[in-house]
């Protein structure tokens, strides 16, 4: 996780020809005619290939990490990538000069090619982006890396290939922290777990002695925060995921709970809940400062700091309800801004600022959804049994949450799972996991 | 030529009309009646087991002594006593009166249907409520303390309204 030991980022070339009309893949609606790119392999060397694979036992590092490209691009819903048969150029030639013609023939719009170089225990990647219809290069660059983190390689080339066709910084550099449940619904087993945003890498980060919850990512990466009941007593901790020291965040004599980071990542937020009411607190990580924000004999919990730190928005029963409110960060202003039928929860402010991302229960059902700062301009996206929870992806276009299914007549048939759906309600997907999961926090991006 | 044309097409029209408000009608008293056996079992099922949707059975109840029910429940939401529950932990303070050295721990629950978070407080507001009731009853706060469990250990793992009943407790574990 440490920027250091992970990536000499090496800016080798970067054209970019402005001038030109070049591709471009419009996002802002639910993309039906997703872009057809071919990623060709990444060429290496006889030698290269032999000692790559006796160092990490991959018979052709070039075309796995394409692999991982690929992956992503259609994950995201707005790319397609084409089928590698179909291929008339080799990946030597293609990346030093693509033959275009052959590429339009397969009806791809835009080409990756690359290259893999392994010299003194370092792993070179090389890679180029091709506008294919215009005949000219849209993007290139090199990095530098140690061999094991060559799937990074594979998610950082999917980043820089995405902002050059979106215009937005891409999410593909990113790490999911959850928690993995196992055993029947009445003794779940829950463990803290973190894995790559595709599903690969997973770890587990406790044992499963005790009951864990809502672990989520510092904006800073090396720092998640989460409920443990270690000892029976439910606190909110902090644990280092790189050198897995955990601590109690402050002293409170009860439970705290729902904690999140501060954009900054120098304070947590959470709820403190003593006889029979919760309000919302801050601690300062470095001073240890506890600040009360909300005073309310209501219940107040799941709060969220806006991106500029100024705001937070919160859930609130002081209606009588469960609503959605936003206030000031030093707790001044509270204001109601969800006004529609049935109740809110777990509102999270998006990385952009403009949206708060939200479940709620009407007549049964639960959905995830979307709606501006004032709480004007509501969208549901999903509809399901059980859902809730959802994370923002780190550019704000996509959200993580889990989903519960119902049991049926003997209590019998529970699952609980990861699903990702986009901004626009389109492209809902299930993310596979080894175990059952739920409580996704997505962490930002590991490189910039 | 044209006017028989023009009855056909008429005739056609009104036959397929007929058949689509058939179809409409017939799905229609479907649903209708499905929803309304549905009704009638639920009631006759779980009638006897919930009171204005507090569960009022004793499936999964333990006892601390003799007549004495270890837990006490709550309708969606509330964390408010019922009549019931009142003299369910009068019986439990008398207990605790004629067993000076037992401490407790009061456990609160929530069924799934809730967001987790807004459960954990939930749970605790209703733990809370049990315990404010047993201090007026002369119990010492030193001798209880109040653990949230939310939504996360159900004694019924179902998803029907019964099951969720259930699971909306405070229940007083003896903790020495």
């Amino acid at each position: 996780m440490k920027k250091l030991y992970f990536l000499i980022l090496c800016l080798f070339l970067m054209f970019t020809t402005k001038s030109f009309p070049l591709i471009e893949v419009d996002i802002t609606r639910g993309n039906l005619n997703p872009l057809p790119v071919a990623v060709s392999s990444l060429f290496s060397s006889e030698q290269t290939h032999s000692d790559l694979k006796k160092e990490l036992k991959i018979n052709d590092l070039g075309l796995e990490i394409s692999k991982v490209v690929e992956n992503n691009l259609r994950q995201s819903g707005l790319f397609n990538p084409l089928s590698k048969d179909a291929f008339l150029q080799k990946p030597e030639i293609a990346h030093l000069k693509p033959r275009f013609e052959d590429w339009a023939l397969i009806k791809a719009q835009a080409l990756i090619t690359g290259k893999v170089i392994f010299k003194d225990d370092k792993l070179r990647v090389e890679f180029r982006l091709w506008d294919v219809l215009a005949g000219k290069e849209m993007l290139a660059f090199a990095f530098t890396t140690v061999p094991r983190n060559w799937r990074r390689i594979g998610h950082i080339i999917t980043d820089k290939v995405y902002e050059r066709l979106t215009g937005e910084k891409g999410y593909f550099d990113t790490r999911i922290i959850y928690v993995s449940e196992k055993g029947p619904k009445t003794q779940r087993i829950k463990k803290l777990a973190i894995m790559d945003q595709d599903g690969f890498n997973n770890k587990y980060l406790t044992l499963g002695n005790e009951l864990v919850l809502t672990p989520r990512f510092s904006p800073t990466n090396q720092m998640v925060t989460y409920l443990s009941y270690f000892r029976n007593l439910p606190r909110v901790y902090l644990l280092d995921i790189e050198t897995g020291i955990q601590e109690v965040v402050g002293d409170f004599p009860g439970m705290t709970f729902a904690p999140r980071f501060s954009p900054d990542g120098n304070k947590i937020i959470m709820s403190f809940a003593k006889d029979g009411n919760s309000d919302i607190y801050t601690m300062d990580l470095e001073n240890r400062i506890v600040e009360r924000i909300t005073n309310h004999p209501s219940i107040d919990t799941s709060p969220s700091y806006s991106p500029d730190g100024k705001y937070i928005t919160f859930n609130s029963d002081r209606s009588g309800y469960q609503q959605i409110y936003v206030m000031k960060s030093d707790g001044s202003k509270v204001k109601r801004i969800s006004f529609g039928n049935g109740l809110y929860g777990t509102p999270v402010w998006s990385p952009r600022g403009d949206l708060i991302a939200f479940t709620k229960l009407h007549k049964g059902k639960f959905y995830i959804g979307v709606m501006r700062t004032d709480g004007k301009g509501e969208r549901l996206l999903t509809e399901n049994y059980y859902q809730e929870a959802p994370s923002w992806s780190p550019n704000g276009r996509v959200l993580i949450f889990y989903r519960e299914t119902k049991t049926d007549d003997d209590g019998r048939g529970f699952s609980a799972k990861l699903w990702s759906i986009d901004l626009t309600g389109y492209n809902e997907r299930l993310i596979d996991t080894e175990t059952d999961a739920s409580d996704p926090s997505w962490s930002s991006l590991l490189t910039n | 030529m044209n006017l028989s044309k023009f009855y056909k097409n008429t005739f056609l029209i009104v036959l397929l009309s007929l058949v689509l408000t058939a179809c409409a009608t017939q799905k229609k008293v479907t649903t209708e009646a499905d929803v309304t056996t549905d009704e009638t079992t639920d009631i006759k099922e779980i009638g006897a087991q919930i009171l204005n949707d507090v569960y009022v059975g004793t499936e999964g109840v333990n006892y601390l002594a003799e007549g004495v029910p270890d837990r006490v429940f709550f309708a969606t939401n509330e964390s408010i006593l019922t009549t019931a529950s009142r003299e369910t932990l009068r019986k439990q303070a008398a207990w605790l009166r004629e067993n000076p050295g037992v401490t407790v721990v009061i456990e609160g629950h929530a069924d799934e249907r809730g967001t987790r978070e807004y459960n954990l407080a939930l749970g605790e507001r209703r733990a809370n409520s049990a315990k404010d009731y047993l201090m007026t009853y002369g119990i010492s706060s030193n001798r209880m303390s109040v653990l949230s469990y939310g939504k996360e250990r159900p004694v019924d793992s179902g998803s029907t309204p019964l099951a969720w009943s259930k699971n909306r407790r405070s229940v007083t574990v003896k903790a020495n």
